[in-house]
């Protein structure tokens, strides 16, 4: 065990619900997810003394403390590179509580994805910036690489030309998460579960991925809770302990587009996080029950499944074969049905669901669970959690 | 100024002639049948007001005995919208590619004359079929160096030819020692579209006959920083820059201010001989990107120098790219700071 293993837990989870047009500002849906969560946690606003959130969550920390009438703020963070962010603002909540820097932390990401700026469209701005990342989208932006499922087309390509996956191999993902969104009310496709042949007629995007092989786009917000374990006992719900929490960057790093390094068919910062999570939490792959792997573009949950060790390299394609990713299989995947199920929240939906499958209180419950993994975005530096039962 | 060498002049020619031996292209069916809508919208915004074109009762009294079209709408017709799909044998299209390919990126239309056989009414449906009729060069003009590409449409409904248009345009290479600015020169005409022009591809359809070449400016440009500026100096020259370390030797792409295995601060820079595989690739089909048609093939290509370079994988069908194709490096000029590389089939004998 190292430090932050059992520190901090978390206690609330809330949500607005997720639509295409959610007609209010994302400031509002910041403040309602906030202090919907703060509600499940049986906390107040004037408990919280830190808040975290992603760079690119346009509802700045105090302007979120205002709408809540939180009164003062010890501890403020935001994590960078997109939905790499995700799982490291429970990160930097657990290490603000683990040493003291703050009592109740709350994560927070909202947006409106669909209705306003998307995400999957050009963004000619982000190329044009005189930074660093600037240059950097200067070498694939120009070119014609302008969107992010083009920018994991390139990676699945090379994939499929080393290992021998197919597009079916991509469509197995997308069939078990949108089988999984069926039975969640809460999911955008609620009751509208694909087959393969439906993924298989889908239109091209960027070859070799198709429209159902990438996630939806989403207006919402999902906050969390994060406070000490022992605060978080006696809460009312059962606490999701933070078992572990890591960031990941690897070896020529890009982001989106690390694409210069010597193989193109792993995510090492994955890896990165990989190793950091089954040492802090003490367990390995054989010890998860459920998986929340970010599931923006499909292909990047094989090569996720062989980074985290759950099968070797180049075979994540037989391991969903075997249905390893459904309900009542090996490592049942995203059963809120992931971001191309439920909502693309940039992957806080998919750390609630980890809780809630903790606590017992999942739609799609899955039985027994003691540790879930989930992970933050892929093809950018990322980051990962275990969360855990008490006791 | 650069002249055109004999032998680019005569793959030119030989282009010219095989798109002209095609003949026509397929005919293409307008979207909507001749409309009142569009007739009322049109006349609106070209200030036409007379009535025989809107008012039914003035027509019938006329010598058409009813609402008949303005003629000079033809295109109109047969235009393809916001988004067009253009004909795999449009032949316009197919010459302005390898007038692009040769360097020749910027266009300027210079005649567009149109010959009425008869007024078209509601309801009827016209096709439009276009050939090519002459491409002449090369030819110094003050914009630079460029060929006359002449084409002729006829416009049908049914078998009967109701509208031509002889439509030519200068495809030409910027003269960069020249102070007319491409952009200037073409909005001196409003028939006149030019790939500086910052209009994207939808708005020059209204001016040329099938949208040729998208405009090149729509094109995000990349950022140049001090570090990077030799990189893109070098396209502007022809030359494929690969940053070498000055103490180390070693290699790096894309290129940066220190190398990271000796810690230098002296970059340089080697000539990449232009050759590689395709070492993965993207077709692109949706959403739109700026300056280019959908699909298209962007390939990370991978040279024997021992670096991989990006960049659009032009001349060949998208079915037909593999992992491990040769590909050579191109040259495309965006703008007078910015040419991008780009990439195509290794060709026989080349």
């Amino acid at each position: 065990m190292t430090g932050i293993n059992g520190a901090a837990a978390i206690a609330g989870i809330g949500a607005t619900e997720f639509s295409k047009d959610s007609g209010r500002s994302e400031l509002r849906l910041a403040a309602e997810c906030v202090r919907a969560a703060l509600a499940d946690a049986g906390l107040t606003p004037s408990d919280v003394d830190g808040l975290v959130t992603f760079t690119m969550d346009t509802n700045t920390e105090v302007a979120v403390a205002r709408e809540l009438g939180i009164p003062e703020l010890s501890f403020f963070s935001r994590i960078h590179y997109g939905g790499g962010a995700a799982c490291a603002t429970v990160q930097q909540a657990a290490m603000a509580v683990a040493t003291g820097m703050a009592e109740v932390v709350v994560c927070y990401r909202a947006f409106n994805e669909r209705s306003g700026q998307r995400f999957g469209r050009v963004q000619t701005a982000v190329a044009q910036q005189p930074t660093s990342s600037g240059v950097d989208n200067g070498w694939h932006y120009p070119m014609g690489l302008g969107t992010p499922a083009a920018m994991v087309a390139m990676f699945a390509r090379r994939y499929m030309h080393t290992y021998g996956a197919t597009s079916e191999d991509f469509g197995r993902v997308a069939v078990a998460d949108r089988r999984h969104a069926a039975t969640n009310p809460h999911a955008w496709f609620y009751g509208r579960p694909i087959t393969l042949a439906d993924h298989q007629a889908s239109r091209w995007i960027a070859e070799p991925l198709r429209l159902l092989d990438c996630c939806q786009e989403s207006d919402g917000g999902v906050a969390l809770v994060v406070t000490s374990a022992e605060r978080a006992r006696d809460l009312p719900h059962p606490p999701a302990l933070v078992r572990a929490a890591a960031q990941g960057s690897g070896a020529d790093q890009f982001v989106m587009t690390s694409y210069y390094r010597d193989d193109l068919t792993g995510l090492p910062e994955m890896g990165v996080v990989a190793r950091q999570l089954w040492a802090q939490a003490g367990i390995g792959p054989d010890d998860v029950q459920v998986g929340l792997l970010y599931d923006h573009f499909t292909p990047f949950v094989l090569v996720q499944l062989e980074e985290l060790g759950f099968c070797p390299r180049g075979e994540a394609r037989h391991f969903l074969a075997d249905g390893a990713i459904e309900l009542g299989g090996r490592l049942p995947l995203n059963p809120h049905g992931g971001q191309l199920g439920e909502a693309y929240i940039h992957g806080m939906n998919g750390i609630a669901e980890a809780v809630r499958q903790v606590r017992g209180s999942a739609v799609n419950q899955v039985d027994g669970v003691e540790h879930v993994l989930v992970t933050a975005g892929t093809g950018v530096p990322t980051s990962g959690l275990v969360l855990g039962r008490d006791g | 100024m650069t002249s055109t060498a004999p032998s680019t002049t005569d793959a030119i020619n030989a282009a010219a002639r095989r798109i002209a031996a095609a003949g026509e292209s397929a005919p293409r069916p307008a979207r909507d049948p001749v409309n009142q809508p569009m007739v009322n919208n049109w006349v609106e915004a070209i200030g036409d007001r007379n009535p025989v074109y809107t008012d039914p009762e003035f027509a019938e009294t006329s010598v058409h005995g009813g609402i008949v079209a303005p003629p000079a709408m033809a295109q109109v017709w047969t235009m393809g919208g916001l988004h067009p799909q253009r004909a795999p044998d449009d032949p316009l299209h197919g010459m302005m590619a390898e007038l692009d390919a040769a360097g020749f990126t910027s266009v300027v239309a210079t005649n567009s004359e149109q010959t009425y056989h008869r007024y078209l009414r509601p309801g009827e449906h016209v096709s439009v079929t276009t050939r090519l009729e002459s491409v002449v060069g090369p030819k110094r003009t003050r914009l630079g160096e460029g060929w006359f590409v002449t084409t002729r449409s006829t416009w049908y409904v049914g078998d009967e030819a109701v509208t031509e248009m002889l439509f030519r345009v200068l495809k030409f290479r910027p003269s960069t020692a020249s102070t007319v600015s491409t952009s200037a020169s073409a909005g001196e005409s409003a028939s006149a579209v030019s790939t500086s022009a910052s209009a994207g591809g939808s708005t020059s359809e209204a001016s040329t006959l099938d949208n040729p070449a998208p405009p090149r400016a729509a094109v995000i440009k990349p950022v140049r920083s001090r570090d990077t500026a030799f990189f893109w100096d070098g396209t502007a020259a022809g030359e494929l820059r690969i940053q070498r370390c000055g103490a180390c030797g070693r290699l790096r792409h894309p290129p940066g201010p220190m190398c990271p295995a000796c810690g230098s601060t002296s970059p340089e820079y080697l000539v990449a001989a232009g050759r590689g595989e395709v070492y993965s690739y993207v077709v692109h089909h949706h959403p739109p990107m700026p300056g280019r048609e959908t699909p298209f093939v962007v390939a990370l290509v991978e040279l024997p120098e021992g670096v991989r370079v990006l960049g659009e994988l032009l001349d060949v069908p998208p079915d037909d790219v593999r992992v491990g194709m040769p590909v050579e490096v191109t040259f495309l000029p965006v703008d007078d700071d910015i040419t991008l590389p780009a990439w195509r089939p290794v060709r026989e004998g080349s």
